[in-house]
């Protein structure tokens, strides 16, 4: 009994050291002292959400009847073009998330053109055909190409900024002789590349499977326009890549292997079953697999961000020293005792939050705030409880153990229904993108959980370590029973 | 302190804060926001210190109107000194910017117009929300009270405890939503997902203080088998009411505290939790407890043989 609070109040005083640090940080690295690897290199930087920090968040549906049917693979390649797009733009850190079974959240952080980036988000989006001579691009970069501009623009075109890096790996096949890693000093020299061919020339699209490797390719049809453009095309071009660009970006560059003068012709690489259909429906749809309309859009503004977490910030400091003082004072040295451990359940939470990672949003702090009353009810619970058992006679020991047991049963029945909600809430919040009651229940479930945590341990410890130190018979107006035996 | 004895007094407090709330939620509907019902709102700054007035934002918006976008009417409020805020049906983000620059380029004073706050959400988004509301309190009240029956298996009856917490939860939602629709016709406020989440968190809050109140009639009802049933119910919420009221104070503190200096936007969030979270304290030690000995005594079978007494919801 006597070792293990200490035992306890040691790793309590680790974890609220371990709090704190996560808490004022922005990066955490743990590096292994032996081998000097990178155990943990996080960004641990406090999420904001678009109503605290600004920005716009938007919610696209399909634009096809309700009973249309839309699968889930259609919805992550339309998510993934988008994303694109708007990684185009210049936006950084955009949110996108399938919202099944027919919607798309969009969240950019920060921006005020509103109106470009809704634009850019309803257009068809392009797909060309790009000739690459002989020197492949990775796929992922992004290029400029001449489609759209008369001949003289493009050859007087500043080459600037043309080719940048891959924004991420992106999912596409190498294509058929999938080139060599040596093949990208291209990406150095900036070039507008020529466009061959639009998406629109494009008749049918279709995977099939060679009848005797088995693999996986992609057979497509010209609109016969095309067609004969496509064959003296690929005539003169035997040997180089042709690649296939998306929104100015490469999703693959297949090589001609030889003349396609019918307007028929098979793309073949190392493709899988997922990796020939992503690309057939890209082919396809020119872009979007499914057409997009905006349903719902929320713009906050920087300013009101600020002035809002200013706020919340007086308010949330005010609270909890109210709270603070009202505990010290009605309940003396155990109220003492459980405002510390508030201060360990402020940091605990807080690092959760930086660590999982939750983004925080107006009600989200709410919630937070809120769950500190639900901390302080546990302490009440208790500290209620302990007073009753010493009235009753009991030593303070007993009185401690038993009020704890007591008081457990409430406190896990109350708070495991404020849990069912949370719970109610998250899946309401998600099924709709309403991030904001999302938030909510995240923090709010959190809350719920570190502060039975703390109740339950932190608070405890410290009783048994002041008991420990201090002679309780003649202290008894420090826990607030002498007068008043009710 | 006897508050068993005077339950139908309780009971009848508490319908007298509901009835005004349901009346206005009759009379006046619950005001619902653009998230429910679909539509737009528009915030806007101007610099200059001089927004336009109601009549000049309508001519502005009216201007684009068209056949398939009706704009006409909207409802302009004031939004501190130098901000409005305007309501109307969907509007997308283009037409936004052509009337946000309509308004800087007629009433801007040559200074800047920040747009603060633009929502819009079509209406069948809206209509789904608010039916998956719904739903989604429901959900809750089954949940819990399923939850409620199984904790308490061990005493008997166990469902009268679980209906009688849902009872006292629905209690509070119904004040809470007339709370909603009173300030709504008084204040112009609109009930949005903000609001859902509020009533969500006392749906949260009231079944917690209800099954503290509970978990001691459950202690007690094993303790003191010989006494009856009234006495115990009301010893224990008088064991319990030290902790409800330190409790409640702790949160309407913090609650408070938002309210006060939080700012603009969390304000009507923050009041309908102030009345929800004290009606939920109410009925936790007025109306669950005392509807269990309501029910444990069957009393329905005299409420109409005797002078009227005030039903229980």
């Amino acid at each position: 009994m006597t070792r293990r609070p200490y035992l306890m109040l040691g790793l309590i005083l680790l974890l609220t050291a371990l709090a704190i640090w996560v808490d004022s940080s922005q990066r955490i690295t743990i590096i292994n002292p032996f081998n000097q690897k990178t155990l943990v290199d996080r960004n641990v930087a406090t999420r904001l959400g678009l109503d605290l920090r600004g920005g716009l968040q938007t919610l696209l549906e399909a634009d096809l009847p309700a009973d249309a049917d839309i699968t889930s693979d259609d919805l992550g390649v339309t998510r993934q073009i988008l994303e694109n797009r708007a990684n185009a733009l210049g936006v950084s850190e955009v949110v996108m998330q399938v919202a099944p079974p027919r919607r798309i959240v969009a969240e950019f952080p920060g921006i005020s053109n509103t109106e470009e980036v809704v634009a850019s988000l309803q257009q068809t989006g392009l797909l060309e055909f790009v000739d690459f001579g002989t020197s492949p691009l990775e796929p992922g970069t992004v290029i400029q190409t001449d489609y759209g501009q008369s001949p003289e623009a493009s050859a007087t075109a500043k080459p600037e900024a043309t080719a940048t890096a891959p924004v991420e790996p992106s999912p596409t096949p190498t294509a058929i002789a999938p080139p060599e890693a040596a093949a990208t000093p291209a990406a150095e020299t900036p070039t507008i590349y020529h466009t061959v061919m639009t998406g629109a020339a494009l008749d049918t699209v279709n995977v099939v499977r060679d009848p005797t490797t088995g693999s996986y390719e992609i057979s497509f049809i010209l609109k016969t326009d095309a067609a004969q453009l496509f064959a003296d095309f690929t005539k003169n071009h035997i040997k180089q890549y042709l690649a296939i660009v998306l929104d100015k970006k490469v999703i693959s560059a297949p090589i001609i292997e030889n003349e396609i003068s019918d307007g028929r012709g098979v793309i073949r690489g190392g493709f899988t079953s997922d990796s020939a259909n992503t690309l057939a429906v890209q082919l396809r749809y020119g872009s979007l697999p499914i057409p997009v309309k905006i349903v719902e859009s929320r713009t906050v503004g920087p300013t009101l961000g600020e002035e809002s977490i200013r706020r919340s910030m007086v308010a949330g400091v005010i609270g909890l020293t109210i709270v603070i003082l009202f505990m010290a004072l009605y309940y003396r040295l155990p109220g003492v005792l459980a405002d510390l451990a508030l201060g360990v359940y402020a940091v605990t939470s807080l690092m959760l939050f930086k660590l999982i990672p939750v983004v925080l949003t107006l009600p989200g702090i709410a919630g937070f705030i809120l769950s500190i009353g639900m901390a302080v009810d546990a302490n009440i619970l208790i500290f209620e409880r302990l007073k009753e058992e010493l009235r009753a006679g009991r030593n303070l020991r007993q009185a401690i153990d038993l009020g704890w047991s007591r008081a457990w049963l409430s406190i896990r029945d109350a708070n495991f229904s404020t849990l069912i909600t949370c719970a109610i809430l998250y899946w309401f919040g998600n099924t709709f993108g309403a991030s904001l009651v999302k938030g909510f229940s995240l923090t709010l479930a959190l809350g719920v959980l570190v502060s039975l945590f703390t109740a339950i341990v932190v608070t405890r410890t410290f009783l048994h370590v002041v008991l420990d130190n201090v002679k309780f018979a003649e202290h008894t107006r420090w826990f607030g029973i002498q007068e008043n035996p009710r | 302190m006897n508050i068993i004895k005077n339950r139908y007094l309780y009971f009848g407090i508490s319908l007298l804060v509901i009835i005004p709330g349901l009346l206005a939620l009759i009379f006046w509907k619950l005001p619902l926001g653009i998230d429910f019902t679909g539509g737009s709102l528009l915030e806007v700054q101007f610099a200059s210190g001089r927004p336009p007035t109601v009549a000049e934002v309508a001519v502005v918006y009216e201007e684009f109107s068209t056949s398939t976008r009706d704009l006409s009417n909207p409802l302009v409020q004031p939004l501190g000194a130098d901000s409005i805020s305007v309501r109307s049906k969907e509007m997308d983000d283009a037409t936004k910017g052509q009337v946000v620059a309509a308004l800087k380029e007629r009433y801007g004073g040559g200074q800047d117009v920040t747009v603060l706050h633009f929502t819009h959400v079509s209406a069948a988004v809206g209509q789904e929300v608010a039916v998956r509301a719904a739903g989604a309190v429901g959900l809750a009240a089954l949940a819990i009270l399923l939850y409620i029956t199984f904790a308490f298996r061990g005493v008997q009856h166990a469902f009268r405890y679980g209906v009688s917490a849902v009872i006292a939860m629905f209690h509070d939602v119904l004040v809470t939503v007339g709370a909603e629709a009173l300030l709504g016709h008084f204040l112009g406020w609109q009930a949005d997902s903000l609001f859902l989440t509020a009533l969500l968190t006392v749906i949260g809050f009231s079944v917690h203080d209800t099954i503290v109140v509970f978990d001691r009639i459950r202690e007690n009802t094993n303790k003191y088998r010989r006494v009856d049933y009234e006495t115990v119910v009301n010893h224990s919420i008088v064991q319990t009411l030290d902790r409800s009221i330190n409790t409640q104070l702790t949160v309407m503190l913090t609650l408070l505290a938002l309210a006060l200096f939080g700012g603009e936007s969390t304000r009507h969030f923050v009041v309908i939790l102030l009345i929800g979270i004290f009606s939920g304290t109410y009925s936790s030690i007025f109306n669950a407890p005392p509807l269990l000995v309501v029910w444990e005594n069957k009393e329905w079978k005299t409420w109409f043989r005797k002078k009227e007494q005030p039903a229980s919801l």
